[in-house]
């Protein structure tokens, strides 16, 4: 029999001195472990750096550090004209180009009072509800290897590839498109595109029940997610939080519907809100569910686009964009509903200059992503991986 | 769990009883002129709080694409920012967007905020507040919308205006020991910043 000895007072840890096993009273350390997740960590979706204060396993407080991929897009916007700032809004949402030339584009035409012909306005809808589609695939990709589900990533990859290779297609680049432009498009889509984003969608139908029902269908997948980093309505939007975070807490809320802009009053869609059945409404499985059911919204928005599409003839996608883009003086805050919520542009015109005096991006990541501090409270680690992902931010809009 | 109850659905009817004298801003928009209903219904609005508040806010700017009134007495701005949110018929639940501007001309900083009342009353409005450009302070509103914490971080850090009150008021997307304000329109990109060569 080995003796035990026992040493000082406090915690108890076993060591082995040389052949005598002591008890050890190790002054273990009790106060609070400051654990820096991130900037380069695959959870954050980034270069996002989370300073957790830590109590054991359990987060008292996660502070989000930005900047980290801060390029001064309102800088460089202050020194290009109004078209060249089209590219620059591709490269704050990487996810969804096409959704944020959408939103720009529409800004300056409200400054502008421009417009738009009948076709470009449906071109325009139709390429960015694929790409939200294409976005809301990487989302739920990306959170299914955030709580250890491989296979519906690369399902997603295979789908969103599809994707992308229609709108290469269209414009000529596969995520940073320029093809959106003020009062017009870059160019019309190819003689057979919407038959082939009919086939597409037809392919991609029974796809996305498919992958529904491998995540939440996974019980290991709803446990992780079931009742986590619950958010209330009015805490939400009091946060100012929009897009299907905003609907995961339970407020019907879609600027396509409650703001509208184009053509999208004639269109047919639900706005999806969680119905509290498989999950507690605000909760990270909610936010999951509204973007996978959006899904299907898109695809019938796209298909009743393709149906009221006027033709291609004697059309011209250039004819409506102004020779030279100078608005009057004055201001405008325009927004559109992008996949990750709502894209506001604050536009300051001179009316002398070419260049805005002024242009503002509020992006919808960095202020879903300002309720980290509340949401994170009393969570687990591995918790926080679950509400990062839920937010699903892109760093590139976050820091701009 | 809380849900949100009474969600507008929009329609294009006129407002009933809707019969306003907007004063308008001599040059920026004739009177006389068909104003929108959303115009209509920021007009309704900035009267409410114009009531209360008298002088310390400026006329209406009611132009389609963005109204919006000045905050002129700068110190009364968290008492409006209350106000416009907690008022039955304001409600102003949600800011939008708040955006630092610079006015070199006039030697002040700003910020402008966009308002709605989201899913009760569906109106917005926006608001702008100025400061001095050197050392200027505009009190914070964040404890009265969330969204104002972040969003006055930016401003601060973009543009130098300080706001009293804020919880923790540091650079959010420029490094903490970055030099000078970046969005100011006199602003000059630093030589080095921790031996690396900034301007390229």
């Amino acid at each position: 029999m080995q003796e035990l000895e026992r040493v000082g007072q406090g915690s108890v840890r076993v060591t082995r001195k040389s052949d005598k096993l002591v008890i050890v009273e190790k002054d273990l350390a009790t106060e609070q472990m400051v654990l820096a997740m991130g900037p380069q960590h695959p959870s954050t979706h980034g270069v996002l750096k989370l300073e957790c204060l830590t109590d054991g396993e359990v987060i008292t407080e996660a502070i989000p550090c930005l900047g980290y991929l801060h390029r001064c897009f309102e800088k460089c916007c202050e020194n290009v004209d109004y078209p060249a700032i089209v590219p620059y809004t591709d490269r704050l949402d990487y996810l969804s180009g096409m959704n944020s030339e959408f939103a720009y584009a529409l800004a300056v035409e409200k400054l502008l009072d421009l417009e738009i012909p009948r076709r470009v306005e449906f071109i325009r809808v139709i390429v960015s509800e694929l790409n939200r589609i294409a976005s809301h695939l990487v989302a739920i990709g990306t959170y299914g290897i955030d709580l250890g589900a491989f296979t519906p990533f690369l399902f997603c990859f295979r789908d969103r590839e599809i994707i992308l290779g229609l709108l290469e297609w269209a414009s000529g680049a596969r995520m940073l498109y320029n093809y959106i432009w003020i009062g017009g498009l870059a160019c019309d889509v190819p003689a057979d595109f919407l038959k082939r984003v009919r086939e597409f969608i037809a392919y991609f139908r029974p796809k996305a029940v498919e992958l529904q029902e491998l995540l939440t269908g996974n019980e290991i997948f709803v446990k992780r997610t079931y009742g986590i980093g619950i958010m209330p309505a009015d805490v939400a939007i009091n946060y100012g939080w929009s897009g299907p975070m905003l609907r995961g807490s339970g407020v019907k809320w879609d600027l396509r519907r409650n703001d509208p802009y184009s053509v999208y009053p004639e269109l047919d869609f639900k706005v999806v809100v969680p119905d509290g059945k498989l999950s507690v409404i605000g909760d990270c499985l909610s936010r999951h569910l509204v973007r996978a059911v959006e899904m299907e919204e898109s695809l019938k928005i796209i298909e009743q686009c393709i149906d009221k599409i006027p033709s291609s003839e004697g059309f011209n996608s250039r004819v409506a964009i102004p020779k030279r883009i100078r608005p009057k003086a004055g201001e405008v805050y325009s927004r559109a509903e992008n996949p990750r919520g709502e894209l506001g542009f604050y536009i300051e015109s001179d009316g002398k200059s070419t260049k805005p005096v002024r242009c503002k991006a509020r992006s919808s990541c960095f202020v879903n992503l300002s309720a980290m501090k509340d949401l994170s409270k009393g969570q687990l680690i591995p918790d926080l991986v679950a509400i990062i992902g839920s937010i699903d931010i892109v760093l590139g809009e976050v820091d701009r | 769990m809380l849900r949100i109850h009474g969600l507008l659905s929009s329609g294009s009817e006129k407002l009933p009883g809707l019969n306003l004298t907007i004063r308008f801003i001599p040059g920026k928009m004739e009177e006389g002129k068909e104003v929108s209903r959303s115009v209509q219904e920021s007009a309704a609005a900035y009267k409410i709080i114009q009531e209360r508040f008298g002088t310390a806010v400026s006329a209406l700017d009611a132009n389609e694409t963005m109204p919006f009134f000045e905050v002129l007495e700068s110190g009364s701005w968290f008492e409006i920012a209350l106000y416009m949110r907690d008022h039955a018929k304001l409600k102003f639940n949600y800011m939008a967007c708040m955006s630092g501007v610079d006015y070199p001309a006039e030697g002040k900083v700003g910020i402008i905020c966009n308002f709605q009342s989201l899913a009760l009353l569906n109106h917005k409005l926006a608001v702008k507040v100025k400061c001095d450009r050197d050392g200027g302070c505009i009190p914070s509103v964040s404890r009265v919308w969330h969204t104002a914490n972040w969003h006055e971080r930016e401003a601060y850090d973009l543009f130098g205006m300080m706001f009293t009150g804020h919880p923790e008021l540091k650079r959010i997307l420029c490094p903490d020991d970055w030099e000078g304000y970046p969005l100011r329109k006199d602003y000059k990109v630093q030589e080095r910043y921790h031996g690396i060569k900034v301007p390229y």
